[in-house]
């Protein structure tokens, strides 16, 4: 008898959703280590040994100048922070790297030691979207990675519909694109299309390695290298994939729920 | 059977010497495959080696009754050859690849068009001409590639009488990241990390896959250890997408209790992988040579825990969805492959045992680990969404065991070892049973030990035929379910 049966076993599981943002957020696994911090005056003269381990060119270490990591291009594959004799490039194991501009993402050099983390929309748009976000998902040559860490997000532990914000069937009855995937030739004309068909003000959430720099792909030229070629983007969600709760709190942070003088 | 075949044998995770591979002209070379197909092998791989302005096809058979691997080779040729496809439909999308990717025209072929190349404008596929149905009563749905969920693209086209539909014709290409082609030479910096992702839902068979070709070109195998590892992460990984589909087809047929439920514990089998290496679809764990993380006993003895609650609440979520008569009803006749052509066609995985076939990599050509421990082939007849549904929930339970039981009996010893360097002039064939099944990497090396050609055959290139022969005589408002109960990869067919 499932009707009983489902009954009961709701009874006894209580609410499955988690308590943050509210609440604290679960724990990252032990070994995925979060977002990365350069520390670029640690590291030794002449040395260039993460730039050379790196899978996807995300370190560059111009002569006679500090490291520069590009958390953008990063998969976090943890190559760097094993082969750094200094300590310069470490975890963090923060789960938040989410950022409104590109260059936000470099770290190390001039520029900072961690991310800059994003900024609410303005007043106006948070009017618009801040109770209310619906979104259509564009695959451009995403692995499926990011797209079912995007879909964990509708299930019950995240339920992201309490926030406002859901995935639409029809680029209409959206207010912006969620994007994976490094924009493949093949879907250039797709994702143009989509994007025009949303009204605006909309705007561009993109989702992963791929969809920032190309990923695991960069340099080839069956794609764009990223979605902002193709269309301008308003959130960077770094990952490979992201965790769903670097996921959430990007979308979180853009909508100014998340109150920084609260820690988060 | 395979005891007289003139190919080379060869077992799943072994590479032989490329002048090892015997060479016919390629018209007996297409009637040798041909032969081989009729008595009852099946296709891997079929690709081309370019030699000068030339070509040569390879073929990579599989004998499963007799647990071996065959390879063969033609002698290199120009312009065109006859098409094996007339005789063995299983070819068909094979021809088409090595068409597009070389431009040697396969005679006879009945539908020759571009599989994945880009259009002119260079912003879509060149999906070229779709087959139509001509008559009053017919209309075209045309669907994607953009879909409704959070999905990848794909293109396909549908021929209906009223709600019937009478063709679907699939076209993909719109995933194309140029994958085969950045390994020439290779492998690269960032090959490892590309061979993670070429489905990302797949990463631990598709790195398995890649670092067990390595590991043959080398001449050596990864330390046991390691071998157990790789094993523990493909069943997490089989576990955790059958739920999600499971899950999925509930959802479907609005069945949301195992929907709702099926959901969350996909998310506690990812966590599980996370545990194991940090990453929830494993990216990081599987490298030449071994793994990059341990399972020490204290992380075992945790995992073990999990493991066993989450198989106990995916055993509750499935029952519930089993024992609904509405589930069971909307499930059964529908979305229907036979096993003929389910043969014929070359189909592999759950979708294949599906329709009745025992082919299972891990049972046929067992390698690394899986020649220690097995799961019994889950088998079901039927052909339909239930079938399909029913070997996932079977498979779930066989999984299950296979962890519990191997996660009591660790092997000692290293989890890496530093790899020799690939051998110059060798062919290297892997097979993994993936959670979608049979993931192929073929790697061929130069004279400086790189590589020379590599090929990669997601089981969804296979299985894509298998979704459009389902929906023949189908109401097209069931392709949501016949499509979720196949769950085929994009990316992973356009590369």
């Amino acid at each position: 008898m499932f009707v009983l049966d489902t009954l009961r076993h709701r009874l006894r599981r209580g609410c499955e959703t988690m308590a943050f943002p509210d609440g604290p957020p679960p724990a990252l696994p032990d070994r995925h280590g979060g977002a990365l911090r350069v520390d670029a005056q640690k590291c030794d003269a002449g040395c260039s040994a993460c730039v050379s381990v790196c899978p996807t060119g995300a370190i560059a270490r111009p002569a006679s100048e500090p490291v520069a990591l590009d958390l953008g291009r990063c998969i976090f594959c943890s190559a760097c922070v094993e082969i750094c004799p200094t300590r310069a490039i470490t975890h963090t194991g923060d789960h938040r790297m989410a950022v409104r501009r590109r260059e936000d993402l470099l770290l190390g050099g001039k520029e900072g030691e961690t991310v800059r983390l994003a900024a609410a929309l303005d007043e106006q748009l948070r009017r618009l979207f801040g109770r209310s976000l619906k979104l259509r998902q564009v695959s451009a040559g995403g692995c499926n990675a990011c797209e079912a860490d995007t879909n964990v997000l509708g299930t019950i532990g995240w339920d992201l519909g309490r926030f406002g914000i859901q995935f639409v069937a029809s680029p209409r009855h959206a207010d912006g694109l969620l994007i994976t995937g490094p924009v493949t030739r093949g879907m250039e004309l797709a994702l143009r299309k989509t994007y025009d068909a949303v009204a605006e003000p909309r705007i561009v959430i993109a989702v992963g390695a791929c969809a920032i720099a190309g990923g695991p792909f960069v340099g080839h030229p069956q794609h764009h290298q990223g979605a902002s070629a193709v269309v301008p983007v308003d959130l960077f969600i770094p990952g490979c994939p992201p965790h769903p709760l670097t996921i959430l709190d990007g979308l979180l942070r853009l909508l100014g729920q998340l109150d920084p003088s609260r820690g988060r | 059977m395979s005891a007289a075949t003139p190919f080379a044998l060869l077992s799943n995770a072994t590479g032989l010497p490329w002048t090892a591979v015997p060479e016919w002209p390629v018209e007996d070379f297409v009637r040798t495959t041909a032969g081989e197909l009729s008595r009852g092998a099946r296709l891997c791989a079929w690709f081309g080696v370019p030699e000068g302005r030339a070509l040569r096809l390879v073929a990579v058979l599989a004998f499963d009754a007799d647990n071996a691997l065959g390879v063969a080779r033609s002698e290199p040729f120009v312009d065109g050859y006859p098409a094996l496809t007339p005789a063995h439909t299983q070819a068909h999308l094979f021809e088409r690849e090595v068409w597009e990717q070389h431009g040697v025209v396969p005679a006879g072929h009945p539908w020759l068009k571009p599989v994945r190349r880009p259009n002119e404008a260079g912003n879509a596929p060149a999906n070229g001409e779709f087959f139509r149905v001509e008559g009053s009563e017919i209309h075209e749905v045309a669907v994607g590639p953009v879909h409704a969920g959070i999905i990848e693209p794909g293109h396909f086209r549908f021929q209906c009488a009223g709600e019937e539909v009478l063709h679907l014709e699939i076209a993909l290409g719109y995933q194309h990241r140029g994958i085969e082609e950045a390994l020439a030479v290779g492998p690269h910096r960032a090959t490892m990390a590309q061979m993670e992702t070429v489905a990302g839902d797949t990463t631990i068979a598709h790195a398995t896959a890649h670092a067990t070709v390595m590991e043959a070109l080398a001449g050596t195998e990864a330390p046991l250890r390691a071998q157990w590892l790789r094993v523990i992460a493909l069943e997490l990984e089989r576990l955790a997408n059958h739920t999600g589909d499971i899950g999925a087809l509930a959802g479907d047929v609005a069945f949301l209790p195992t929907q709702s439920a099926c959901g969350k514990i996909r998310g506690d089998y990812l966590n599980l992988t996370a545990l194991l290496c940090g990453n929830r679809f494993g990216r990081g764990l599987v490298r030449p040579g071994g793994c990059r993380h341990d399972l020490e006993a204290s992380r075992a003895h945790q995992l073990a825990e999990r493991l066993a609650a989450a198989l106990a609440d995916t055993e509750q979520a499935v029952a519930w969805f089993w024992d609904a008569a509405s589930v069971r009803a909307r499930f059964e006749n529908v979305g229907v492959v036979f096993p003929q052509q389910a043969a014929e066609i070359g189909l592999v995985g759950p979708a294949a045992r599906a329709c009745g076939l025992v082919r299972d990599v891990r049972y046929d050509h067992p390698a690394g680990w899986h020649r220690f421990a097995q799961a019994p082939v889950a088998v079901w007849p039927g052909g339909d969404v239930f079938a399909r549904a029913r070997i996932r929930s079977l498979e779930i339970q066989r999984s299950g065991a296979l962890l519990r039981e191997q996660l009591a009996l660790p092997p000692d010893g290293p989890t890496r070892e530093e790899l020799p360097p690939p051998a110059p002039e060798t062919l290297a064939v892997a097979l993994v049973e993936g959670w979608r099944g049979e993931v192929c990497h073929v790697a061929l090396t130069d004279a400086a030990g790189r590589f020379r050609r590599y090929k990669i055959v997601d089981p969804s290139f296979h299985n894509w035929t298998g979704l459009a022969l389902a929906l023949r005589g189908t109401a097209i408002s069931d392709f949501p379910i016949c499509n979720k109960s196949f769950n085929l990869s994009y990316c992973g067919f356009d590369l």
